[in-house]
């Protein structure tokens, strides 16, 4: 291998973590043969003049997050995340089948709530989850879906096996990065992208889109789609208007939506217009002040009503929140089995429920050894991981969970497998996570092949999100063997027909000169 | 389109323009300060800074406080930064209805203002380039929009600044004790081949005047440029298109266009202070008047009740 990996194999080996790119005896997987080959006939000053062109482009582009107030490039790595075809198939059934049952759950949940009564999940989790909204139960969402777009996070454990670490079906982001970094890859690292055949990606604004439109309040011809943002300071502006570009839909704040009679417009130059799906991109609690957050000015008053009468769809559903409960989290394999009759693809990871005496006893005793979580946090904030956790912050968790059990949960730290990445002028193994997106359009579920694989830039760490110095990798599926135009198929193919000449308007100056003298002729 | 997108739009084209005509200005008349004694030096700049609308905070304002002023200031939208600043902002709020090769290119000119030495030498370079950044955006504008609704906004704010940069641009004429060399004020408005071709041997202050002020075929003229605003109106409202006038805005560009085009003047050197300050307050109105047809909108959130 070239000089960029001479260190790799030693700094692989003092981690125990999977490796996705080598196996055992470091050598490359198959799935990565040609991303291997191609890195080798690069040297180290190729290398860092295509990631700079790679990260000025996305700063021209704009492709940015806001943190803090600024605007900052989301860091791409040059070396992709590959993963094979058939480990996809799979990963990609147990997403759908585990959106399904979400879906089912959150329709039971809001209506007859049948999995308490059969005694699955206690009511008392459910009902005091921060995220379980009465303002939306008892009715059946227009367009009859309520998690459109969701963002399950699933990780390789030590043995190579995926599992789900965390389900995100509020609002999931980072799929523009996933269409961003495809573009600036095939200009950064082309050697990689011949010979093989890597599932595209680029049809997934098509594919959200007709989703969209097709979960549209029955009775509505041509429906009018528009992404609802909180604004140009969200940290997730850039994909707002990227997928609402994308789509070719507006992309609309609150304060451009006005609701009337239970239906909702927006303000035009040509008057109000009617809306009928809402892509939202704004927390539950900011959409609308008559029903949550009084003080929100992001939303738009009366947004939540006119759903209930079932004038408007709105993507994903307000109230989804209580899946994404991490305690919630824990039960979904029984879901599963319990909504479809069927054992979970993709296994949960290891989880304890603190509300439960002997877990909580034993965790509170191993506190150093685990990563404990707040239930309703998303983006890594609140986490603690037991071994790079102080004596007092271990001390300050302890007091937190006694206090609030149900607040909490914890699980063994996982070693997420690792991707070589460029880091101080060499590639070293860094860890990496998944978040396969996919749309629902109410009969099917779509998995958009690959999705974003988030890279956590420092040694050692599994921290990953990019507002804690996170960075992004392009995420292949390739298939096994090489598509390029079967030879058979071309054979049978007939001779391109010869074009119709009458069709077109004649180009010759004297075209009715000619005409003349034929008929004179 | 959104009420909310086609003002951005709006301000995008004015913005643009803004930066494009101060640099043009400023061009010019950086060349003239730099040939004076200091006293006068500070009062040229004083007067050149009122003239493009940013008064002077203390009373010695010397060469790098109008540079400051005009050219780097980011907070202020009369410089050229902060204009620029301004339509990109105004982009990435539009950014799903802009075509992306106009918001990247307003995002890199963003990008590279701070690549350039802040003096006199530098300020050149920074002013050429400047020009020729904006003119990609207006290129690109024009080549990979629909010429539909939103670049219809985009245009007539484009227009009624360009109208309103060239009467300022006129003004500064007087700025100067000896006055600025016609020469000089037809090159700042790129105007100066044109003129030479139609104009042939006849030369004069008079001439160059009517020329940047009436001549209907040359773009960056107020007469042309206001006709391009009105052709947008029109465009915006093509239901007015036989009788009457739906908004101010079209009355207000319309009565100025007309007015000077078939104004009959043996001075017209005299008049020129006057129409100037009509113009801008023609061009000020006139933009209020969109603001309030087309995009203004009830600030605060209301909930209008169940039954319309």
């Amino acid at each position: 291998m070239s000089e960029l990996f001479a260190d790799y194999a030693a700094a692989a080996r003092k981690t125990p973590a999977f490796d996705e790119m080598f196996d055992a005896g470091q050598l490359p997987r198959t799935e990565y043969g040609q991303v291997a080959s191609a890195l080798d006939a690069l040297n180290l000053a190729d290398v860092t003049a295509r990631a700079d062109s790679m990260a000025r482009t996305f700063l021209d582009r704009g492709v940015t997050f806001d943190f803090a107030g600024e605007e900052r490039p989301f860091p791409l790595d040059i070396v992709p995340r590959v993963i094979a075809g058939s480990d996809w198939d799979t990963l990609e059934r147990g997403v759908a089948q585990r959106v399904k049952a979400l879906e089912a759950f959150l329709n039971d949940v809001y209506d007859r709530m049948t999995v308490v009564a059969d005694g699955v999940i206690p009511r008392r989790l459910i009902t005091s989850s921060a995220h379980f909204h009465r303002e939306v139960a008892g009715f059946t969402p227009a367009g009859g879906v309520r998690v459109h777009i969701s963002g399950i996070d699933v990780v390789r454990d030590q043995q190579g096996t995926f599992r789900v670490l965390e389900d995100n079906v509020r609002v999931p982001s980072g799929v523009s990065y996933v269409l961003e970094n495809r573009r600036a890859m095939a200009k950064g690292l082309p050697e990689a992208f011949g010979q093989q055949h890597i599932r595209p990606v680029e049809e997934y604004p098509r594919r959200l889109l007709a989703a969209l439109r097709k979960t549209a309040p029955p009775g509505v011809e041509d429906p009018t789609v528009v992404v609802l943002t909180p604004g140009v300071f969200n940290s997730a502006y850039f994909e707002h208007t990227l997928l609402a570009g994308l789509m070719g839909v507006e992309l609309v704040e609150g304060r451009d939506l006005i609701v009337r009679g239970n239906r909702v417009y927006m303000r035009t130059t040509a008057g109000e217009q009617r809306v009928d799906v809402i892509y939202k991109r704004i927390d539950d609690e900011f959409l609308d002040p008559l029903q949550f957050r009084a003080d929100s000015v992001l939303g738009c008053p009366g947004i939540v009503n006119a759903a209930r009468a079932g004038m408007v769809t709105i993507a994903n559903a307000v109230g989804n929140g209580v899946a994404d409960d991490k305690l919630v989290y824990t039960y979904v394999p029984d879901l599963i089995r319990y909504y479809l009759g069927e054992d979970p693809i993709i296994a949960n990871v290891d989880t304890y429920r603190l509300e439960d005496a002997p877990a909580r006893e034993e965790v509170l005793d191993r506190l150093d050894e685990l990563v404990v979580k707040p239930v309703d946090g998303s983006g890594g904030k609140g986490l603690v991981i037991g071994p790079d956790a102080t004596k007092a912050e271990l001390a300050t968790l302890r007091a937190k969970i006694l206090e609030d059990p149900r607040g909490w949960i914890a699980q063994p730290v996982l070693q997420l497998s690792t991707v070589p990445t460029m880091s101080g002028g060499q590639f070293s193994p860094r860890h990496v996570d998944l978040r396969p997106f996919a749309v629902n359009d109410g009969e099917d579920v779509w998995v958009l092949p690959g999705g974003l694989t988030r890279v956590a830039m420092k040694e050692g760490s599994l921290i990953v999100n990019s507002s804690q110095g996170g960075g992004s990798k392009d995420t292949w599926v390739v298939d096994g063997e090489v598509r390029g135009p079967a030879r058979g198929a071309l054979q049978d193919e007939r001779p391109a027909a010869v074009r119709e000449r009458t069709s077109v308007w004649p180009i010759e100056t004297n075209w009715q000169d000619k005409q003349s003298e034929q008929q004179q002729q | 389109m959104l009420s909310r997108i086609a003002e951005s739009l709006f301000w995008i084209g004015r913005y643009v323009e803004r930066a494009d005509g101060t640099a043009r200005i400023l061009d010019v008349h950086l060349e003239r300060l730099n040939q004076m004694p200091l006293p006068q030096q500070r009062e040229t700049s004083r007067q050149l800074l009122g003239v493009m609308g940013s008064r002077p905070e203390k009373e010695d304002t010397d060469l790098s406080d109008l540079l400051q002023a005009l050219a780097y200031d980011r907070s202020s939208a009369t410089s050229i930064a902060g204009a620029l600043g301004a339509a990109r902002e105004n982009a990435r709020r539009a950014r799903e209805t802009v075509s992306s090769s106009v918001w990247e290119s307003l995002n890199t000119t963003w990008y590279g203002l701070t690549q350039h030495r802040k003096d006199v030498v530098g300020t050149y370079r920074f002013c050429h380039w400047v020009v020729e950044r904006t003119a990609m955006v207006r290129g690109l504008s024009d080549t990979t929009m629909s010429h539909d609704e939103s670049w219809q906004f985009l245009v007539l704010g484009r227009s009624l600044e360009r109208a309103d940069m060239t009467a300022r641009m006129l003004s500064t004429h007087d700025v100067h004790a000896a006055g600025l060399s016609w020469v000089n004020m037809l090159r700042c408005a790129g105007a100066y081949e044109s003129f030479l071709r139609t104009r042939r041997a006849s030369f004069g202050d008079q001439q160059a005047a009517e020329f940047l002020l009436l001549d209907r075929l040359f773009p960056r003229s107020i007469v042309y440029a206001l006709s391009d605003a009105e052709t947008c109106l029109t465009q915006l409202n093509p239901a007015y298109q036989r009788v009457g006038f739906i908004n101010d805005a079209s009355r207000i560009v319309g009565q100025a266009r007309t007015f000077l085009e078939f104004h009959q003047t043996r001075d017209l050197m005299s008049e020129l202070p006057e129409h100037m300050d009509r113009i801008q307050k023609a061009c000020a109105r006139a933009s209020d008047a969109v603001s309030r047809t087309y995009f203004s909108q009830a600030d605060e959130l209301a909930w209008v009740g169940e039954v319309s």
